[in-house]
């Protein structure tokens, strides 16, 4: 285990393309940010600290897509230089709301963007850090709950499966007792289909989920388009349904494009 | 009071002095328990006063939708039942087990105290009456006795209200569970409502109960009026628009583990889980293990679980039933098959939750229908008598 030479893990934390939003959530631990910093060496987090303490990290976490070469390069080396790498939200899950761009060609989108387009180097595609290198977690959300993130170092530190169950929003709302809007007012909702991890948020303040925390294990996505068409929702309502912040997560991808009809 | 309170006496409580029933109980000690509005439906949750009844409404239910309506009249139980059941009082979807403390280098185990306060439920229907006694059976016999659920069950105080009318999803009649309350009360009201009065015929069902009436300022039913229980629910069961053909149902759904109409659901289902979690009879749980970042505490919760999720049924080297459309299998036959050779009846008490609540609208009688259908029932019956299952 991890506590053997007395010597306390060291923690890093990588910012790649993204709001910050994730860095911010482990911030906001408050309470349990000092207990954090108390079970982990805090070495590289510029968020939150200048302090840099070399690699290599025992746990790295990392927030943000890779959408830049510079990018690309930069992350084998984190992983090189990591033992266990987790990643961080939607953007390092999926892609983030970024990856809007693997639809389109990007070059139209800088073409407008910026005044020189010739200065900007961009990649293509905005991806997961998982298909960059290989990731020992992955911890969903936009931005992700800092529970589960105190979870997830939790169960690191002690060696133990973290609690992140991949079902549905579904379970958290009918858990904390919240009554189902689609049901019960009509209004759409991603919930079925979505990995539940926020607790449930949108539904119980009467919203329809917007799928923060991407896909849920076995997502139905085909048979939840149906029933929002029912509601009343055309085709191009479910295309900007499914292309959120995990627009390029497997399940919502096929899915906003099976309701995409080039007319152009 | 001056009147002799008697069991086999039916008795009438005017509207108006409703909120003494609740005043009654909670001056006994009960947390009172009854529907209200929120915002979007009629739920169970906290009531002390009559006001914090649903008055005026009513619920419009149907395969995935759910629809809150004002009434012509201001009946207080003049809805259907709840999206959710009685089932998060008396069986919480989550209960913390114990803690646990690291000292001298081993654990100092800490068990939650049991929770003390009886509770009263007040509109209880017939069908969640019968899915109570289900998980009775489950959580109170045989050699482990849930300690959660019979600390909520024990000196519960049940006042059932018959159903005035029958909801869009309801088959209670069809599964003989309704819609008429007929045991395991404490005390059984019949909402009557006309322009000219509103009152209620009171059954009393226990000692328990007659002690309560004998608080309340009730007088004795007159001939007519303490018919009006059979006659209001027998006009209910009349309006019931679903049925479950249980004819030969465990015999059929054990002939039929292969059928093409367990395809046709999973294009469907979405494994969301609502069915089970609506259910009132369903009751399967996880423990989820915790640790805090020092390894100083742990704890043990146990959360509400569903059959449709994919860690229902791992085991090493993964889920064993990783299709959805095995998962809606396995929950439909256990609710309407496995379960009588489990428990004795069917897991189903026909309140129509998982119907209404099923954002796909998957309707359990329909798709029974459909597996029956689909050899026809006659030929479907010879083979199950042939094969001899069980």
């Amino acid at each position: 285990m991890t506590h053997e030479k007395k010597q306390k893990p060291k923690l890093a934390v990588w910012k790649f393309a993204s709001c910050d939003g994730c860095q911010l959530s482990i911030l906001d631990c408050e309470d349990e940010l000092l207990v954090v910093a108390g079970a982990v060496e805090i070495a590289y987090f510029p968020e939150a600290t200048r302090a840099v303490v070399r690699g290599p990290y025992d746990v790295s976490l990392v927030e943000g897509s890779v959408t830049t070469y510079h990018d690309a390069k930069r992350i084998q080396q984190i992983r090189a230089n990591s033992k266990f790498l987790v990643t961080i939200g939607a953007c390092a899950t999926s892609g983030g709301i970024q990856a809007l761009r693997n639809f389109k060609n990007v070059d139209d989108f800088i073409r407008i963007v910026y005044a020189r387009p010739s200065y900007i180097e961009t990649l293509e595609r905005s991806t997961p850090i998982a298909e960059h290198v290989f990731v020992d977690f992955e911890l969903r959300g936009c931005p992700i709950n800092k529970y589960q993130l105190v979870e997830v170092l939790s169960a690191y530190l002690h060696g133990r499966k973290p609690n992140t169950p991949a079902y549905s929003v579904c379970v958290e709302c009918k858990r904390r007792g919240t009554t189902c809007v689609m049901v019960a007012s009509g209004t759409p909702c991603l919930g079925p289909v979505t990995h539940a991890g926020c607790g449930a948020l949108c539904p119980a303040y009467h919203r329809g989920c917007y799928g923060c925390f991407g896909p849920m294990e076995t997502p139905n996505t085909a048979s939840l388009s149906a029933q929002w068409q029912a509601l009343g929702v055309d085709e191009e309502g479910l295309v900007r349904a499914f292309r959120g912040f995990n627009a390029y997560s497997e399940a919502f991808r096929k899915e906003s494009q099976a309701h995409e009809h080039d007319d152009d | 009071m001056t009147l002799n309170i008697s069991s086999n006496t039916k008795y009438v409580l005017e509207s108006a002095d409703f909120q003494q029933l609740i005043d009654v109980l909670v001056d006994m000690g009960y947390r009172v328990i009854g529907p209200t509005l929120d915002h979007n439906a009629v739920t169970y949750d906290d009531i002390t006063s009559v006001t914090d009844l649903p008055i005026g409404w009513t619920d419009e239910q149907n395969a995935a939708t759910y629809r809150l309506i004002s009434r012509a009249d201001e009946a207080f139980f003049g809805y259907v039942i709840a999206p959710q059941s009685w089932k998060k009082f008396l069986y919480p979807s989550q209960v913390r087990l114990w803690q646990a403390t690291l000292a001298n280098g081993s654990f100092e185990v800490a068990p939650e105290p049991e929770k003390s306060q009886p509770m009263a439920f007040i509109g209880v229907r017939a069908c969640e009456l019968h899915a109570i006694a289900i998980q009775d059976k489950i959580f109170l016999e045989g050699d482990y006795v849930d300690p959660t659920y019979h600390a909520n069950r024990e000196n519960l105080f049940m006042v059932a209200v018959n159903c005035g009318q029958a909801g869009g999803t309801c088959f209670c009649t069809s599964v003989n569970t309704g819609p008429k309350v007929e045991t395991g009360y404490d005390l059984a009201l019949t909402e009557v409502i006309d322009p000219e009065t509103h009152y209620f015929v009171v059954e009393i069902g226990t000692e328990r109960g007659r002690q309560v009436v004998e608080q309340l300022s009730v007088r004795a039913a007159d001939k007519r009026e303490a018919k009006l229980p059979k006659s209001i629910t027998d006009q209910t069961a009349t309006q019931m628009k679903r049925y479950l053909n249980t004819d030969g149902i465990k015999e059929l759904l054990y002939a039929n583990f292969e059928n093409a109409r367990w395809d046709d659901i999973a294009q469907r289902c979405l494994a969301c889980t609502n069915c089970t979690m609506v259910c009132p009879t369903c009751f399967c749980t996880t423990v989820e293990d915790m640790t805090d970042l020092t390894g100083q505490q742990a704890e043990r919760t146990r959360k509400w679980d569903s059959c449709f999720t994919m860690d229902f049924s791992y085991i090493h080297g993964g889920s064993v039933r990783y299709t959805s459309k095995s998962r809606y299998r396995q929950w439909m036959t256990h609710k309407l098959a496995t379960w009588i050779d489990q428990f004795g009846t069917l897991g189903c008490v026909g309140c129509g939750r998982c119907i209404t609540w099923c954002p796909a609208g998957i309707d359990i009688t329909a798709e029974l229908e459909a597996i029956r259908q689909t050899k026809g029932t006659a030929e479907a019956k010879k083979e199950v008598s042939n094969e001899n299952v069980g």
